[in-house]
């Protein structure tokens, strides 16, 4: 129950500033949280005694959110914002080099025709092409994001998920998006996915002392019930997720607005009982503006300012940024756009 | 000298709370037979025994109307029985209040109608556990939401017992109400009152948990107004109020029960002896809608 | 200052057309006050005169009865399965022009567009379409075999779902083959006007449906007609009452759907963050002009620190202004007066000690404005806990157990409705059962649905409103 954690952690709620789950401050604010995660009884206890989430009054509240009417002004701020939070992702067995490449000079210049379009956030790729989307954004400022930890079943030997996060560092990954052993979740093994989310976040250092960003998806299509996506958002940020995702774009549910809302709740908790701040991505099935902007009337009104850039909150989504950019040019120009006139790539 | 033994005279007194007491007032008034003949002198009760009696119904109604609808079906079925075995008792009682004293054929009218009414709280008994499913109802929404109406007690409710069917009359109007697990506070027909006097010597000796059914005797029109405009009654039962005499009576009721808007029950001519539907057990019940999400 | 703001975005009025003046409608006619008396309709959130509108005298309403006991001969003579195709067409209608009555209803009522177009618009329809299907079953309502019906019935209407609470009366009314006499609120007459135009388009015959506008005066003139027989009032307590008083004696039918003062219980145990939501549509739903509106937040003391922060939190996120801006969560308050009851309910507050506390929100400089407020501190003898304030006014309690909890739910004269939130499921059904009220929320609040029976306990009246237990109160049962 939120009772029992807000008043343990009280001392915590008065911390003047967050700080970011990827910084080096934010283990010293997880460490009061440490008796929670000290055997695996305590951290089930922890995870149950979390509010409950009633569905139907999730999906109302997000259905509510999705009324909001974006328009002129507000609506030209909201494009432009979710193309800056895109990661933009290729994560197909038929990808090669050139269609990374590709993919990546369109991150820089999304509009070839309008060079006041925003860049993306970042490149999504598997592990083997990170040397080539580095090399193809070298300079840009756009981040290169792997897929990693047997992407997508998550279904391999610990050892084997590390080298692999392990490769798409040393080939220049800023973010790693790994997947979590939902089978480990389902039957109740939470210390379990617990040890290798901290061990992935272990594997995302660099020698200098830097490390990848980790973003941890959780499936939630596989997790079924709104009370496992809460459960596993505060089990993986009490883990260092630096941001929790939703879906890996595999499976047949993927992000959903009352998941999202669920988790931005879950960042923004999170951050009141810790001072750490955790980013969101949802993922999979953000095909349209509209869409894009119902999710930032969700992270406005829910979470807040504070997670009102690229820095707290992506899109992980591959044909959404033409959308946005015909939308854009609807704005600008007062004429619908077409296929056409954005880029195929 | 005669060789007739002198008889012990009752003495009759009011029903509050499972109790017998005298009128707080301490007055009495003289109850006669149809002819004028003295039966009896019943208590003439007062507004505060008014009072008392609603205290006391409202004390037993948590209770009750917490009882399983089961547990409420027996208690009547149990009073059903009680009364089978003081028939006698109460042909006697009906036949001196409505007709003359000892006549035979109003013997006979007085036995019809202590039958039925020991039928009819064997009827209403069965009641208990139905109404409910009659009266309720699962309501299909267009929404994930599990929606269900139930039928619950109203409350308190006071119960102008009719004047002339004393005893029958007198089943007619309580057994409903208490069926469902209201408390009532009955006024009992104000020239006849002795067989409802007695109808609560065989309540306290059933299973009726005190309280359940209070029994005041005296004037209709002194208890009405006090019961009618009394915060803590929640429905009043006009039906003793019916006829000419009292119409006045029924519409000064109705207007005081709105204070607090009362439920009220018009008087109405009735057929005592024919079959009741479920009027009145539904005049005294609150439909409570209860809504709950569907999701995992 | 937030980065993203929403930019204005209004919903456009020109898709209605309101008339300069409106006369009353009797008899299938719009037809002008006999005294020729009219009063002003206004906007509550500019202050703008949106109309004139005809006052109803005692001569009026007299015409107005016989015209629908004139009609009732024949309406409740046709065939049910008649009569429905007149309420499908009706509900068929009001979808078509569902937007031109939304935008209308918050002109006129204040409301924001939001919940005029997707909550007031859709749940009218769905009321007719509901009684619609009854009309021919009625021998299947379990009122017995052919149940009568009752004649012409008087009915009156409060201000806060003009449109809604008609649909409320006049669906049930006519399926069960009544004919009425409805007269709508003094400050929001418009949508029963048009819902008048509606009857015609439909082709309903004349008479059937008659519209008197006016005040008070006019609705006790209704009330008190001998040739009514049936009175439906939908409003505050003290004119139910007085209502009841008026009908006392007579033969006619009452049903009464009154005040609330709805205690909203929040056990530790809650979804948190659906509850804060449904805190918030609880009191701040329509402005909080709600009769079964949650106005007593009763909060287990384990949680109320951490509930009072979600809550003033969420309530920062409200936004209060033009109620046909697409995006407005409170629109304005009705009329001048209820602006007047709520601001001294308030003060009266703060007077007895009760911690006060609203978001920052700027207010437009005309129209009726109150900016959603939240009592804290407040005991069960304070007036904010015990008066029905009728406004987006919440005050908040405490309690320790179940059994306080339910004891202080029911420590009031009313007993409309209730919520309950916990994730026990056997608690909620616990406290379910020991609610005096006619309408128990559990981890939801303030739901309806035609098919739902709604109405009151205790001085929140008597008889019911939707599904199968709606007819009994036109039915001769």
């Amino acid at each position: 129950m939120t009772g029992s954690y807000a008043r343990r952690y009280a001392h915590l709620v008065t911390m003047p500033t967050t700080v970011p789950a990827y910084g080096n401050e934010a283990a010293e604010r997880l460490a009061p949280m440490a008796d929670v995660t000290a055997s695996d009884a305590a951290l089930r206890r922890f995870l149950h005694g979390l509010p409950g989430v009633d569905a139907v009054g999730l999906q109302a509240r997000a259905a509510t959110l999705g009324t909001r009417s974006i328009k002129t002004t507000a609506k030209a701020y909201a494009i432009d914002l979710a193309i800056s939070m895109i990661d933009l992702t290729t994560l197909e067995g038929a990808d090669t080099p050139g269609k990374v490449r590709a993919l990546c000079a369109k991150g820089v210049h999304p509009d070839p025709t309008d060079q006041t379009v925003p860049q993306v956030a970042a490149i999504c790729v598997y592990p083997d092409m990170v040397a080539t989307a580095k090399a193809a954004l070298a300079g840009s400022g756009i981040h290169v994001a792997s897929v990693a930890t047997a992407f997508p079943a998550g279904r391999a030997a610990l050892p084997v998920k590390l080298a692999d996060t392990r490769d798409a560092v040393a080939a220049g990954a800023d973010e790693i998006d790994m997947v979590i052993d939902r089978g480990a979740f389902l039957s109740g093994r939470y210390m379990s996915v617990f040890e290798e989310i901290k061990a992935v976040k272990e594997a995302c250092r660099r020698a200098d002392g830097t490390a990848a960003h980790l973003k941890v998806i959780f499936e939630t299509g596989e997790l079924q019930t709104y009370d496992n996506v809460r459960r596993v958002s505060w089990l993986a940020m009490l883990a260092g997720a630096d941001f929790i995702k939703t879906s890996t774009g595999k499976v047949s549910v993927n992000a959903t607005p009352p998941v999202t809302l669920l988790m931005l709740e879950a960042v923004r908790d999170f951050a009141a009982a810790t001072g750490v701040q955790v980013g969101v991505k949802p993922a999979g099935g953000i095909r349209t503006t509209k869409d894009a902007i119902k999710y930032l009337v969700m992270v406005n009104e829910t979470a807040g300012d504070a997670w009102m850039t690229p820095d707290w909150f992506r899109f992980g989504a591959s044909s959404l940024l033409n959308d946005l950019l015909m939308q854009r040019q609807k704005l600008s120009t007062g004429r619908y756009s077409g296929p056409d006139y954005v880029t195929v790539d | 000298m005669s060789d007739a033994r002198l008889s012990v005279l009752k003495t009759y007194k009011l029903f509050v709370g499972g109790k017998f007491p005298r009128s707080e007032s301490g007055r009495v008034y003289e109850v006669t037979d149809s002819q004028g003949k003295w039966l009896a002198n019943a208590p003439l009760a007062s507004r505060k025994d008014a009072r008392d009696a609603v205290v006391a119904a409202r004390k037993a109604f948590g209770g009750w109307s917490g009882a399983t609808a089961y547990n409420r079906g027996q208690v009547l079925y149990r009073v059903a029985e009680m009364l089978e075995g003081r028939r006698e008792q109460f042909v006697a009682e009906v036949a001196d209040a409505e007709g003359r004293s000892g006549k035979k054929s109003d013997t006979a009218k007085a036995a019809a109608q202590v039958d039925a009414a020991i039928d009819r709280w064997v009827w209403y008994a069965g009641w208990s556990d139905k109404i409910a499913q009659i009266a309720g109802s699962a309501n299909p929404v267009a929404g994930p939401y599990f929606n269900l109406s139930t039928p619950e007690p109203t409350g308190v409710v006071a119960v102008l017992a009719p004047q002339e069917s004393s005893f029958l009359g007198l089943v007619s109007v309580l057994a409903p109400v208490i069926v469902t697990g209201n408390t009532a506070v009955v006024v009992a027909s104000e020239k006849s009152p002795l067989p409802a006097l007695s109808l609560a010597e065989v309540l306290a000796t059933s299973d009726v948990p005190g309280g359940v059914v209070n029994v005041l005797s005296g004037r209709t029109g002194e208890l009405v107004g006090p019961l009618a405009a009394h915060q803590d009654v929640n429905a009043i039962d006009l039906a003793g109020a019916y006829g000419e005499l009292h119409g006045e009576l029924a519409v000064a009721a109705e207007k005081a029960a709105a204070d607090n808007l009362k439920r009220v029950l018009r008087p109405a001519e009735v057929d005592w002896a024919a079959a009741p539907g479920t009027d009145r057990m539904l005049s005294f019940l609150e439909t409570k809608t209860v809504w709950h999400p569907i999701g995992i | 200052m937030n980065a993203f703001e929403y930019a204005p975005a209004p919903e456009s009025r020109a898709v209605v057309d309101i008339a300069p003046s409106y006369g009353l409608f009797i008899d299938g006619e719009f037809v002008d006050a006999a005294d020729g008396k009219a009063f002003k309709t206004l906007s509550p959130a500019s202050e703008e005169v949106l109309s004139e509108v005809a006052q109803a005298g005692a001569e009026d309403v007299d015409r107005a009865v016989k015209a629908a006991r004139r009609a009732f001969e024949k309406w409740s003579a046709l065939p049910g399965a008649e009569r429905a195709k007149y309420l499908f067409r009706i509900a068929r209608i009001i979808q078509e022009r569902s937007r031109e009555l939304a935008v209308l209803e918050s002109l006129d009522n204040g409301k924001p567009i939001r919940e005029s177009r997707d909550f007031d618009l859709p749940t009218v329809a769905a009321h007719f379409f509901y009684y619609a299907g009854w009309a021919d079953k009625l021998d299947h309502a379990g009122y017995g075999a052919d149940p009568r019906p009752l004649g012409v019935a008087g009915q009156v209407i409060p201000w806060n779902f003009p449109l809604l609470m008609l649909a409320w009366k006049v669906a049930p009314a006519l399926a069960c083959g009544n004919t009425v006499v409805l007269k709508p609120a003094e400050t929001t007459p418009l949508s029963a006007l048009f819902f008048a135009d509606v009857c015609r388009q439909a082709g309903l015959p004349q008479g059937v449906v008659n519209i008197v506008t006016g005040d008070g005066s006019t609705g006790a003139e209704l009330v008190a007609h001998p040739g009514i027989d049936k009175v439906a009032f939908t409003g505050s307590t003290e004119v139910g009452k007085a209502i009841a008083r008026t009908v006392a004696g007579t033969r006619k039918k009452l049903t009464l759907e009154l005040g609330g003062k709805a205690a909203n219980i929040v056990f530790e145990d809650a979804p948190i963050d659906q509850a804060v939501e449904g805190i918030v549509t609880g009191i701040f739903f329509n402005q909080g002009h709600v009769c079964c509106a949650g106005s007593r937040l009763l909060v287990q003391e384990s949680i109320q620190d951490e509930l009072l922060e979600a809550l003033k939190r969420r309530m920062s996120t409200l936004r209060v202004g033009d109620p046909l801006d697409k995006n407005t969560d409170i629109g304005a308050i009705n009329s001048a007066e209820q602006l007047a009851r709520i601001t001294a309910l308030a003060e009266a507050g703060e007077a007895e000690g009760a911690e006060r506390w609203a978001p920052s929100c700027e207010l437009p400089d005309t129209g009726y404005w109150f900016a959603p407020t939240l009592f804290t501190g407040v005991t069960q003898a304070h007036r904010v806990a015990r008066e029905e304030i009728f406004g987006p006014v919440l005050s908040v309690l405490t309690f320790r157990t179940p059994a306080e909890a339910v004891e202080k739910a029911n420590n009031t004269p009313y007993g409309l409705s209730a919520g309950i939130w916990t994730e026990k499921g056997s608690r909620i059904l616990w406290m379910a059962d020991r609610l005096r009220a006619g309408v128990v929320w559990a981890n939801t609040f303030n739901k309806f649905d035609p098919a739902s029976p709604f109405g009151g306990y205790k001085e929140s009246g008597f008889g019911r409103e939707g599904g199968r237990h709606g007819l009994e109160a036109y039915l001769d049962v």
